[in-house]
């Protein structure tokens, strides 16, 4: 469903989600043709959760991510192409070269620390809520992470702490293993938790919790709403449980197209979803999902969805051009920073 | 003697002992890390199933822990926790629980665990992946540190670790995965505290540790054919450390560069320097040069990861500085 917004800002929050999509679809292409990016780590499946809720937040209010974190700087306006160029490891990128996929950071939008250490931003995302209250300012932080991050003990600490002290974070759990079965040596695991609801584990320090389904735009808005009201509000952490399907080409060890590039029409022509990952299609995909609701509501024709992909599009190959023209760093560069 | 992969070996070690020991156990299998070695495992998983090799949540404290508990209380449990950067996460149970279990206790439990952890630059890992976690280890009194650089020499020390009492980090790196090497056939082992000799050499000696054998190795071939003869001195073990073959060499060549990834400060390569200094000094022409990752934190972009990683080219100009 969608949220009930006017038209522009679901037309904005449908922009972010193919921005997204077409970002790492370009991305995979990238690395198909050799570019080296060390593991990367796709937000394909995920763009309805992002995009809806990074857009929510306020220009102050501040966010962690982790290794899975393209999608939410997109979301939050980072330029496709500074990002890009910090993924190929170029001087323009915006940690200049020196975070790449795993630490990609536009500070300049609230972002404070990208971590890849499983379950390592939980308590960090904590601590800039205790700085909003201790500095009584009105900036709420929001903490997105995987479900494996549940399996840090950092987790469970932390979600004592910001219940007692009341602290204004939101717990964005990101849910993504619905759909996967028995792990091979070469998948990360999904879940390995003995909890059967992800959520029940803040439960017993009172934080309350929304289990929703991450591609459902109107459950997100609706649980960000309420979670955002309560940081504002001053009476502490919320958590959200958005979960989300799979998508199959995160699960090789590479991410790889094998559900194709994103062909928009099938939306409405459902003639052209193959019978391989028919259910990717027909269901589980966000984007797709999202395009025939906004088709249904009237708020976009065919045409203009089209449109407005095309335009997204090229937005996405003006970066991949700037990033790839842009220069690499200059070695002696990896001496600077180390001290503020 | 057949030759096999340094990787093959490290299977066949962990193979050869859950065989003959039912006490040992794997806790974590991500033992090859993501490299094309992953199927080792696989097959290892296969011929044991999940009673002995145990996937497990993402819960590194908690692992090594029990890891720890379960030796104290008589396994022989092998802890994976893979990217050695992850140790952080169980700091407090290898070298607050498991190193100081038997001194504290006064010689009552013991803790036969092994950590194993795949440390180093190895391209793209950036700062919080590619740690080299020795000389921090190195600093909790009561853990042994193994780290081979050939699959003899692998094979050998993880089946004295298995043996040991006493807790043991396996200090790995993947760039060795694909060594090739002769491997003897039996239950040869190779004992903790002895160096060994990589290559023999009259000019200069170079220490190197882990996967920077290799690369000195490569500069030792190189400057061979001009007239530089360079001696490898691999210790083997940094606890216990055979100073003995280190001080050998530094008697006979007058030279020494010291090579380690770990940082430059306090780093292994610090600690082989200062124990040169003090024991061997009479015997040194030159002054003691390191050769280490310099003190950054570790950069994505592979033109910065080169700038402070101790790469070949370092270590010959290195070595070319005490020569000339
Ligand atoms: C402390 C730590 N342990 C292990 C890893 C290796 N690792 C990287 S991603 C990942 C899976 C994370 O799962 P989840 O948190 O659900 O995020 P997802 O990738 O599914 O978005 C693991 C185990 C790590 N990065 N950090
Ligand atoms: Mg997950």
């Amino acid at each position: 469903m969608l949220p009930n917004l006017p038209r522009d800002e679901i037309k904005d929050i449908f922009r972010r989600c193919l921005l997204i999509r077409r970002f790492e679809e370009s991305l995979i292409g990238l690395h198909r043709e050799g570019g080296s990016f060390g593991h990367f780590h796709v937000y394909i499946g995920e763009e309805v959760t992002g995009a809806v809720a990074m857009r929510m937040l306020q220009p102050d209010d501040k966010a962690f991510t982790t290794h899975r974190n393209h999608g939410h700087l997109l979301a939050r306006g980072a330029d496709p192409g500074r990002l890009l160029a910090e993924i190929m490891g170029k001087a323009t990128g915006y940690n200049k070269g020196k975070g790449g996929t795993l630490h990609a950071l536009p500070g300049e939008l609230g972002f404070l620390q990208t971590s890849a250490v499983v379950g390592g931003v939980i308590p960090l995302a904590a601590g800039a809520a205790y700085a909003s209250k201790q500095m009584k300012k009105d900036f709420v932080s929001i903490c997105l992470f995987g479900d494996g991050a549940l399996e840090e003990g950092a987790a469970p600490e932390t979600f004592n702490i910001a219940a007692l002290w009341s602290l204004p974070v939101i717990f964005l759990c990101e849910n993504n293993s619905l759909g996967l079965g028995e792990r091979k040596s070469s998948d990360y695991s999904g879940s390995t938790n003995a909890a059967r609801h992800l959520n029940e584990l803040v439960t017993p320090y009172g934080i309350p919790s929304r289990v929703i389904d991450g591609t459902d735009a109107a459950a997100v808005h609706q649980a960000m709403s309420e979670a955002l009201n309560r940081a504002r509000a001053g009476k502490g952490p919320a958590f959200i449980e958005a979960q989300t399907y799979r998508w199959a080409g995160s699960k090789p060890l590479w991410p790889d197209l094998l559900t194709g590039i994103t062909d928009l029409t099938m939306a409405w022509d459902k003639g052209k979803i193959p019978q391989e990952h028919r259910q990717w299609h027909e269901k589980q995909d966000p984007v797709l999902r999202i395009s025939r609701e906004i088709l249904e509501a009237g708020h976009l024709s065919r045409e203009q969805i089209l449109e407005l992909d095309s335009e997204v599009r090229s937005e996405i190959g003006k970066g991949v051009l700037f990033a790839k023209e842009s220069p690499l760093p200059d070695p002696q560069s990896a001496f600077e920073n180390i001290f503020a | 003697m057949r030759e096999i992969s340094y990787a093959e070996a490290v299977a066949e070690a962990l193979s050869e002992a859950m065989e003959n020991d039912p006490r040992v156990c794997l806790l974590g299998s991500y033992f090859f890390g993501l490299s094309p070695r992953r199927v080792l495992m696989d097959e290892l998983k296969e011929k044991f199933g999940p009673s002995r090799i145990q996937d497990t949540p993402i819960s590194e404290i908690g692992i090594a822990g029990i890891g720890t508990g379960a030796a104290m209380a008589g396994l022989r449990p092998i802890v994976d926790i893979a990217t050695a950067s992850f140790i952080f996460q169980a700091w407090p149970q290898v070298v607050n629980e498991a190193a100081n279990a038997f001194y504290m206790s006064g010689g009552q439990t013991r803790v036969p665990v092994i950590f194993h952890i795949l440390h180093g630059l190895r391209g793209g890992g950036a700062a919080q992946h590619s740690h080299s976690p020795q000389a921090m280890l190195w600093n909790a009194p009561g853990l042994q540190i193994m780290l081979p650089t050939s699959p003899a020499d692998a094979k050998g020390l993880l089946r004295t670790a298995i043996h040991s009492d006493n807790p043991t980090v396996f200090v790995d790196h993947s760039l060795l995965f694909e060594v090739k090497g002769p491997v003897p056939d039996g239950d040869y082992r190779v004992p903790f505290g002895q160096g060994d000799v990589k290559r023999v050499g009259s000019d200069v000696t170079l220490v190197a540790t882990s996967y920077m054998v290799q690369r000195s190795l490569q500069v030792a071939a190189k400057l061979s054919a001009e007239g530089i003869q360079v001696e490898v001195v691999d210790p083997r073990t940094l606890v216990p450390l055979d100073k003995e073959t280190i001080l050998a060499s530094v008697a006979k060549t007058g030279r020494v560069v010291v090579v380690d990834e770990c940082h430059r400060s306090c780093g292994v390569a610090a600690e082989i320097s200062a124990i040169i200094a003090e024991e061997g000094f009479s015997s040194l022409k030159k002054p003691i040069k390191r050769v280490t990752r310099a003190d950054v934190p570790v950069p994505f972009s592979r033109v910065l990861e080169n700038a402070i990683a101790p790469t070949e080219d370092k270590i010959e100009a290195a070595v070319r500085s005490l020569v000339s």
